[in-house]
């Protein structure tokens, strides 16, 4: 049981919070209370847009348990517009096939559940294909 | 008998934002049929809209939430009450509406809960939250119809039981892209359709859906909002009616004479199937995204057990800078991967491993 730490991380995986430094201007994701460019303080939440770009991706056919109801599915280093690169699932790809540059934006979907059926149901950030405007 | 009342907020309220989301997976209704009745019989949609595997009401009311706040061009503390109508919650307890607030950025200074009414539970949850700003007691209210319905392997249901949502934040009239001008509810006990406790798949009455429920409270909540409002379906740009098949609100529409130009624009359930408590405000999702100032609305939802909601919007100038704020619902539903039978089987989660 991990209620803590998933209750801990909500606010960073439900909706790409992280920070932003106040001296020079950097933002981090994963938020870190100090900036790994200047070394400053760096306390000042600051909410991703979300919009990033497939840097690598892979797709997993041996899960850990836990995400084993997903499999395969893929998973990216995704670099966000604001500068970050995190590690994430790519989902909704319905019938594309995933590509280096690949423009993407984050939904917040079920990662796992915490202990199964009577666990809590973890939340957290994905990236899926950006959605297009329907032909005229 | 007492005079029809319909309910209008004491304070001008209106729509300052809305929003749709409807899943990427599509199952042709013809899968089903081959399935279950050997390719044989009617059908009552094209095609319904599957969630995915790490989708559920959350993700949806999450995702049209979003897009009606982008739309409101309000931030999410400046939100007092978050509420989400549905009939499947992931969780029998521990609200949705927690989670969809604390996503949003909209805690903790903020009314949070569900609402349960079959298909209505949505328009239910906008009625309460027309109460909420109409009052004065709040500036903005977030009331929100998602669902990922279930319908029992074989069943009737089955064509049609969908996922999709539609959110709406409610704010003073002023702000509004679209003004509320009343509501009336109609609601008795009726037992058309039900889910007891522990049940996965909800049960129904069969034919007896149709004119004791259906057609009878849609009929009654419509009239009575036409006539204390002295208007007439022909002061209508548009009317979005609960679509659980598509032959149902066509039927309704025509017997409280609307034509089947009004009812178009919003009657998706061919397309995306019956999203439930998203069903009538995701029409309207789409009604939203097409229509001009000073045109009216005519919406009446439906929900099992049983009752109707019925709701006249007018639009206002606001909605021109507004719509292109977030995607549009046809964006949503041109975006389609059709699936099978069997992925729809594990999809659902209808495999025990």
């Amino acid at each position: 049981m991990e209620v803590p730490r998933h209750w801990r991380l909500k606010k960073q995986r439900y909706a790409l919070v992280g920070e932003v430094c106040p001296s020079c201007g950097a933002k981090l994701f994963p938020p870190r209370d100090v900036c790994p460019v200047c070394k400053a303080e760096a306390k000042t939440l600051y909410t991703f847009s979300g919009r990033g770009e497939v840097l690598a991706f892979t797709t997993v056919t041996q899960p850990p348990a836990e995400f084993a109801d997903q499999a395969p599915y893929v998973v990216a280093l995704v670099r966000l517009e604001e500068g970050p690169t995190l590690t994430a699932q790519l989902t909704d790809l319905g019938d594309e096939t995933p590509y280096i540059g690949m423009p993407v934006e984050m939904v917040t979907r079920r990662l796992r559940t915490d202990q199964g059926e009577r666990g809590v149901i973890v939340y957290g950030y994905k990236f899926r294909p950006r959605l297009q405007p329907a032909p005229a | 008998m007492t005079p029809i009342r319909p309910l209008r907020p004491q304070r001008p309220v209106g729509i300052v934002g809305y929003g749709a989301y409807i899943p990427r997976y599509r199952l042709p209704a013809e899968e089903i049929r081959r399935i279950w009745s050997q390719g044989k019989g009617g059908l009552p949609v094209q095609e319904k809209a599957v969630p995915g595997l790490d989708e559920d009401t959350f993700t949806i009311a999450l995702e049209a939430a979003r897009n009606a706040l982008a739309r409101a061009g309000i931030a999410p503390e400046d939100l007092r009450a978050v509420w989400v109508g549905s009939e499947s919650h992931p969780y029998a307890v521990k609200p949705t509406g927690t989670l969809v607030a604390e996503a949003l950025g909209a805690t903790p200074h903020v009314q949070a809960g569900d609402w349960e009414f079959a298909c209505k539970a949505g328009t239910e949850a906008m009625v309460a939250a027309l109460g909420l700003v109409g009052s004065g007691m709040a500036d903005y209210a977030l009331a929100i119809g998602a669902d990922t319905a279930q319908g029992r392997p074989g069943d009737a249901l089955e064509y049609t039981a969908a996922a999709g949502g539609a959110a709406f934040v409610l704010g003073p009239a002023q702000d509004a892209l679209a003004v509320i001008e009343a509501t009336y509810s109609y609601v008795t006990d009726t037992p058309d359709f039900w889910r007891r406790e522990h049940q996965r798949y909800p049960s129904h009455g069969q034919r007896f859906t149709g004119e004791p429920a259906y057609f009878h409270h849609i009929t009654h909540a419509a009239r009575a909002l036409l006539e204390a409002l002295d208007l007439e379906p022909g002061d209508f740009a548009y009317a979005v009616f609960h679509q659980p098949n598509a032959k149902f609100p066509q039927r309704v529409a025509k017997m409280l004479g609307f034509k089947p130009e009004q009812i178009a624009p919003g009657l998706l359930v061919p397309r995306i199937g019956n999203t439930y408590s998203g069903s009538a405000l995701v029409g309207l999702t789409a009604v939203l995204d097409i229509a001009q100032p000073g045109e009216r609305i005519f919406v009446t939802s439906f929900g099992s057990g049983a009752g109707s909601d019925a709701m006249v919007l007018t639009v206002t100038e606001a909605i021109e800078a507004r719509r292109d704020r977030a995607p549009r619902t046809e964006d949503y539903i041109a975006r389609r991967t059709v699936i099978d039978y069997g992925l729809y089987v594990r999809y659902r989660g209808k495999l025990n491993k």
